[in-house]
């Protein structure tokens, strides 16, 4: 890997920036790994990146059945924020944001970290009961999140109607100072790259088909579209297929696969400071430093893996936000697109090991998995290395179904989030 | 927008109908027999099928019935619809392919 610095920049410049290679290699499928992970977005690569940064695991391949980039960890709305309700998704999600604020140095590549707040907005009195809960919570868990009258709303982020004649007013909201965006592609790219400079074998184009299980259940390897892979530990981040791949291996999931849609204006300048993100009337906005408005909608009613979905939840979000901010009434929408995210009943995800040996699972993130890239990464690095979970990751398991141990996330925030 | 064949009162969009999961789970005949694997399976487990998949819609602002139906869960092509209580027709290979070959 050649590093980034202001001193290679410059030196690159007197050759006009083509003698840079390529960001990571393309390597044939090496006949065996010690590890493999299944699924080359965000989770999955920096689970492999955690392996041999810190825990010592090189040879590593991560397959992917598209491109890098090209699933759900492009698809999103890259809002990252921890204030979660539960004391063990307050862990979780915290331990990503503590990385996220390292994660550009830690990778050599800026993932264009913007902590500039997540404003959650509350529209009726369960709202503000509700989110002044989160806050208290939220503090007792050493989570910074405070309380915003409406006035104190405007001033933060202008744009936002406050006057009483909305059909949902604006009642105040809950903002996470170090809540915040990042450029979801270099967050794709940096792990890839930083991964493949340490050892990581990165296989695209290179579909899964069968899982092979050893006479005493153990895992053997996986049958791929680019041949057979031996590996002792099989770590499956595979996000919306989920079910599909774990299938292979005989293993039933409370899993159910839903289009999510996100959506952007054309660009504009400068207007819109910080993450808006209302659960009530279903919009998530903010604005990319190239200058559009980047929108997230709600999931189809019904499941499916057609990565589109329906115009009318588009629509009833861009409602939503013509009501928060009139400014943005004559702003035309330049392009939408669909994700498709695996949901759990207490929409809390599953990190953990499985009834079959050797056979590791990252799933369930849901509508909210980019925010958890890195610290999901790392605990699940952590639980593939020593076969064991790590103290963060050690409620998030299958058995909490059976068990009725729910991380309900769903019941605090009363929506998908 | 899904256009969806109620079986009684014909092809309407889909904002008439509310979606009720995955159909043919049956509710336990003696609740009380179950173990918790019987009830996690009950309660939790769904088949997710990249490919066709029975579930149970309901015309809400309409007629208001359950109805059962078959949906492809690439294309979102709805294959059939079927009474409640009913069994799909027998399945074709020909229809239940995915017009991209599921490869989408």
């Amino acid at each position: 890997m050649k590093r980034f610095s202001a001193f290679s920049l410059v030196r690159a410049a007197l050759s006009g920036q083509s003698t840079w290679p390529r960001q990571w290699r393309s390597p044939e499928p090496k006949p065996s790994y010690d590890v493999v992970i299944v699924g080359g977005g965000g989770h999955g690569l920096a689970t492999a990146f955690y392996l041999a940064e810190r825990y010592g695991v090189r040879n590593v391949a991560v397959v992917e059945k598209g491109w890098i980039g090209g699933g759900n960890t492009g698809r999103n709305t890259t809002i990252i924020r921890s204030n979660y309700l539960f004391d063990e998704s307050a862990r979780l999600y915290d331990h990503a944001l503590k990385l996220w604020e390292g994660l550009s140095n830690a990778l050599n590549y800026n993932v264009m970290y913007s902590p500039r707040g997540v404003l959650m907005l509350a529209h009726n009195i369960h709202d503000v009961q509700s989110f002044k809960r989160h806050v208290h919570a939220n503090r007792l868990n050493g989570i910074d999140n405070e309380w915003l009258s409406p006035q104190e709303c405007k001033e933060y982020c202008p744009p936002l109607n406050v006057g009483g004649e909305m059909r949902y007013p604006i009642l105040g909201a809950a903002l996470q100072r170090r809540g915040g965006t990042a450029r979801h592609d270099a967050v794709a790219w940096g792990y890839a790259r930083a991964a493949d400079a340490r050892g990581v074998d990165i296989i695209e184009n290179c579909e899964v088909t069968g899982i092979r299980r050893a006479a005493s259940g153990h895992v053997e390897g996986i049958e791929t579209t680019r041949g057979y892979i031996r590996a002792n530990k099989v770590g499956v981040a595979a996000a919306g297929n989920t079910s599909v791949v774990m299938g292979m291996a005989g293993i039933r999931l409370p899993l159910e696969s839903f289009p999510l849609q996100a959506l952007v204006s054309e660009p504009v300048k400068p207007v819109f400071p910080c993450v808006v993100m209302s659960n009530t009337i279903h919009a998530y906005i903010s604005q990319s430093d190239k200058g559009e408005l980047v929108i997230g909608a709600g999931t189809d009613a019904y499941t499916s893996y057609s990565q589109r979905g329906a115009l009318h939840i588009a629509n009833h979000t861009l409602d939503a936000i013509c009501e928060l901010a009139p400014m943005f009434r004559r702003l035309r929408m330049l392009r939408n697109w669909g994700g498709v995210v695996d949901v759990t009943p207490d929409r809390s995800p599953i990190i953990a090991k499985t009834p079959v040996p050797g056979l590791y699972l990252n799933c369930g993130w849901g509508t909210g998995g980019f925010k958890a890239t890195p610290g999901s990464g790392d605990v699940f690095a952590w639980t593939i290395a020593r076969n064991e979970p790590h103290p963060i990751n050690a409620p998030f398991t299958i058995e909490r179904f059976r068990e009725g141990v729910m991380i309900d996330e769903a019941a605090a925030a009363a929506v998908a989030h | 927008m899904l256009l969806i064949k109620c079986p009684f009162c014909g092809p309407r969009p889909e904002l008439e109908f509310s979606y009720g999961g995955e159909a043919h789970i049956a509710r336990p005949q003696d609740p009380m027999s179950l173990d918790d694997e019987a009830w996690t399976e009950y309660l939790y487990i769904r088949s997710n099928p990249r490919g066709v998949h029975a579930e149970r819609w309901r015309h809400i602002n309409g007629c208001g019935r359950f109805f059962n139906a078959r949906r492809n869960t690439i294309s979102d092509e709805i294959l059939e619809t079927y009474m409640i209580g009913g069994s799909p027709a027998p399945v074709s290979e020909e229809k239940d392919r995915s017009p991209k070959g599921g490869a989408v």
